[in-house]
């Protein structure tokens, strides 16, 4: 169980035992990220923080969840592709995997062309490929119109 | 082979599969009578969801020269989605009844939305400002008959190239032949797009940009005259001053070679004159015709017909 403390020098957050840290998130997209991964409905427990100073980014946000729960790395990497993700078990860091934008994504964008048949109708998974990864565009697979998250 | 297949955007075909289309619509020019009963016994609907007459009656005319029938409707309002159905299932629903399937919609993507649930070739005769891919087909067939070829040509389109999709169409499309030079003719406010332009160095044809006709018309081997549409304007006042940029008149085309010729995806308001009607150069009404045999071509190749 993760235990918030304040030491006189800031927030501490113990050891993770089993779970997720989202470490190296921009700063300002930590909640995002939570809202987006559905955290805040998640019964296990969740710590974001915000604004944590960093040596290499100065400040920085970084989430740690308690849970076994699989995490949908499409939406990390659309958020924030420099985040980094590690799997802790019994205390030790079993994984890590590095982001990156996905060539395609099923079900998460929504097209913010307003003419396209998808703001009219309900359509499960619609899909989104990578057209610029610079400006992060993606096109709708329907009216082919540029959209980001 | 594009039997079964749909098509809802120009590149879902290759150039070769263009090329067939083509060629095919060569064959019914020559001898119409040959074809009259070639889809005799198949079932064209026609689903109209915004109103486009020219396009409807070329599409319905296609199938009935054929020996075809043709079931829809053209005001939305007498269909099922009156009632709430979806597209999704009017497709599912209409492809038990029909053979092909063509459809109109305003909103973007609505062909290639039918075209996942139809159990039948889907054709997109225009979604919003998306795609109209029969256009390109009858732009392209109008080209090759006229011209003889669509290769090594110097292509002038003239008018509102910002929203023109007919125009930005045929260009990325004429940018899988040979040897083409683009000359784009716009007011400087409705410049051809950036991503169209890209799409032409990357073929690595050659394009300049002008607002001057009367200075590049003598070396133009086909003109593409566009209309400049009122929807697109947030000002009215702003839509007056460009509306009558460019008048192809008699004068112009007496600057213009023996062969080129004019193209227009119709209607027109006032960007060609009527006094230029008479002129054998001026393609556009025999370009309505051309649409015709087109998609009378493209109708076989769908259905699998020989």
């Amino acid at each position: 169980m993760e235990q918030l403390k304040n030491t006189g020098e800031g927030i501490v957050v113990s050891k993770l035992v089993n779970g997720i840290v989202i470490d190296h998130i921009k700063q300002g997209q930590g909640y995002k990220i939570f809202k987006q991964l559905g955290l805040d409905t998640l019964e296990d427990v969740v710590v974001l923080m915000r604004n944590v100073p960093s040596r290499k980014m100065g400040k920085k946000d970084l989430i740690k969840i308690e849970t076994d729960m699989e995490v949908n790395l499409d939406v990390l990497g659309l958020i924030d592709p420099n985040a980094t993700v590690t799997y802790v078990k019994d205390g030790k860091s079993v994984k890590k995997v590095r982001l990156t934008l996905p060539k395609r994504v099923d079900g998460i964008l929504t097209c913010k062309n307003p003419r396209c048949i998808t703001n009219q109708e309900r359509i499960a998974n619609v899909r989104f490929t990578l057209v610029d990864e610079e400006s992060k565009e993606y096109a709708c697979e329907y009216c082919e119109a540029r959209t980001r998250l | 082979m594009l039997k079964g297949r749909n098509l809802i955007a120009p590149v879902d075909f290759s150039m070769e599969e263009i090329a067939g289309v083509l060629d095919t619509a060569d064959r019914i020019i020559e001898d119409q009578a040959a074809f009259s009963q070639k889809c005799r016994g198949k079932v064209l609907a026609s689903l109209f969801y915004e109103p486009s007459t020219r396009t409807k009656f070329s599409f319905d005319t296609a199938m009935l020269r054929l020996g075809g029938e043709v079931i829809g409707f053209s005001d939305p309002m007498t269909s099922s989605t009156a009632k709430g159905e979806t597209v999704a299932d009017s497709a599912k629903t209409v492809s038990q009844y029909a053979d092909i399937i063509v459809v109109r919609h305003p909103k973007e993507g609505t062909a290639r939305l039918m075209g996942r649930y139809a159990d039948c070739p889907v054709i997109n005769a225009g979604d919003g400002g998306h795609m109209h891919p029969t256009q390109t087909l009858t732009d392209l067939l109008t080209i090759r008959h006229e011209m003889g070829t669509l290769d090594g040509l110097t292509v002038g389109v003239c008018g509102d190239l910002m929203f023109g999709r007919t125009i930005h169409s045929l260009v990325t499309c004429l940018c899988r032949c040979e040897g083409i030079h683009f000359v784009f003719i716009s007011p400087k406010e409705l410049r051809m797009p950036e991503y169209v332009k890209h799409a032409v160095r990357e073929s690595g044809h050659q394009w300049e940009e002008t607002t001057d006709l009367e200075g590049v018309i003598p070396k133009l081997d086909i003109l593409y005259m566009s209309r400049v549409q009122r929807e697109r304007f947030v000002s009215e006042e702003e839509y007056l001053r460009l509306k009558d940029y460019f008048i192809l008149t008699p004068e112009k085309m007496a600057l213009a070679k023996e062969k080129m010729i004019v193209m227009h995806p119709l209607p027109r308001v006032n960007e060609i004159a009527t006094a230029v009607d008479d002129d054998p150069r001026a393609a556009y009404f025999r370009q309505v015709k051309f649409g015709m045999y087109v998609r009378m071509a493209l109708i076989m190749a769908l259905l699998g017909v020989e």
